[in-house]
């Protein structure tokens, strides 16, 4: 096994548990706001590590390409798209949650 | 809003020169979309680059139509980026690992708070992008894009304390092209 | 390890979709699925690297886009119903 093989091994688990640490707080955090810093795990660590090891162990440059475009992609689209839902709900009212509140 | 006093300072100029300003924007907003089909497609035949070359022509047109051709993204910001992002990969792994202990945590110890922080004399490219990197960062999030304040969400005090520091507001000023 | 990956993923992606299904709210669902659409990009660059068929990667791109004009188009859409349901009752006063 190569290093770069290692290292590729290495960030795809990183972003494997960062992925899996994001749905665990998705389903454990208290409210709308708390569940989007879950979320927002998967979407910048998450895709970010795993996009990036993947890039380690292609063959053509066209794949590198392709993966860079989907990594600046992710990196411009998913805070927008979270910064409007967050607007959005903060807009209509939905409640914060301080420490104490019952989960909602 | 200053997209807007952009958009009609351009449009007050266009009337002087207005087939040179055209040709100008065009060539300004060109380039990316014709990058993006050179090397998503990877076929080179007369055809194709004809029918690529009017589907740029068709994405420059629709964008100037959304008024969307921003004249603050320049050549040198762009050659600047790629150093910033490295130093918000650095930062959000940074954030995820404190995020990622309150997720694992058997009983996880959040205080959300928000609050403003204080943009001052930011451009509204900068602003976008410092905002985008606060949402980028786990931990912090941006609920509201004012003149010259941003809405924090933050899971604790710690996260706005630390954007209050300006770090990263510093990072974003150096990236912004001076004008 | 790509076989790690998918499996992580595809917890990931049970775990969003209960998410969504529990909601409460709207906004809880729109961002489940906002986020189920990202882990679904990360399903096709990983599927497409086990497969070795890296063409797998132009649909990702697609899709990412795809997830995120979708979000915007919901969140306008919802707005609208409030705008419309909002002058409605409105009248009704």
């Amino acid at each position: 096994m190569s290093v770069l093989e290692v290292l590729s091994g290495a960030l795809l688990i990183a972003g494997a548990l960062a992925v899996l640490t994001g749905g665990v707080g998705m389903l454990r955090f208290p409210d709308f706001y708390t569940r989007i810093h879950a979320a927002g795990i998967t979407d910048s660590a998450g895709a970010g590590l795993i996009l990036l090891g993947l890039l380690l162990r292609v063959d053509t440059w066209n794949t590198a390409v392709r993966l860079l475009i989907i990594l600046l992609f992710l990196a411009l689209t998913s805070p927008t798209a979270t910064h409007i839902l967050a607007h959005a709900a903060r807009r209509d009212g939905v409640p914060m949650w301080r420490k104490g509140d019952p989960r909602r | 809003m200053s997209l807007l006093d952009h958009d009609s300072a351009g449009a007050a100029s266009a009337q002087q020169q207005p087939r040179r300003k055209n040709t100008m924007r065009f060539l300004r907003t060109a380039p990316l979309p014709v990058v993006f089909w050179l090397l998503l497609s990877g076929h080179y035949e007369p055809l194709l680059l004809a029918l690529g070359a009017l589907s740029v022509a068709v994405v420059c047109w629709l964008t100037r139509r959304a008024g969307l051709d921003h004249r603050s993204v320049t050549f040198a910001f762009a050659l600047r980026l790629p150093r910033y992002f490295l130093w918000l990969s650095g930062s959000v792994l940074v954030s995820t690992f404190a995020v990622a202990r309150k997720v694992w945590s058997p009983r996880p110890d959040l205080r959300p708070v928000v609050e403003p922080i204080p943009t001052p004399h930011l451009q509204e490219l900068s602003q976008v992008v410092y905002a985008n990197s606060i949402t980028l960062t786990p931990g912090t999030l941006s609920l509201d894009v004012e003149a010259n304040h941003i809405e924090v969400h933050s899971l604790e005090r710690s996260g706005v304390d630390e954007l209050r520091k300006g770090l990263m507001l510093r990072r974003v000023r150096q990236t912004e092209a001076q004008r | 390890m790509i076989f790690a990956v998918m499996a992580a993923l595809l917890v990931t992606m049970v775990l969003t979709l209960l998410r969504a299904f529990m909601g409460p709210g709207r906004y809880n669902r729109i961002l489940a699925v906002n986020t189920f659409g990202t882990k679904t990009v990360l399903f096709v660059a990983v599927a497409g690297f086990l497969f070795g068929r890296p063409e797998f990667l132009d649909i990702g791109i697609l899709y990412a886009l795809v997830n995120f004009v979708a979000t915007v188009a919901v969140l306008r859409l919802t707005h609208y119903q409030e705008l419309v349901s909002d002058t409605e009752r409105g009248e009704g006063k």
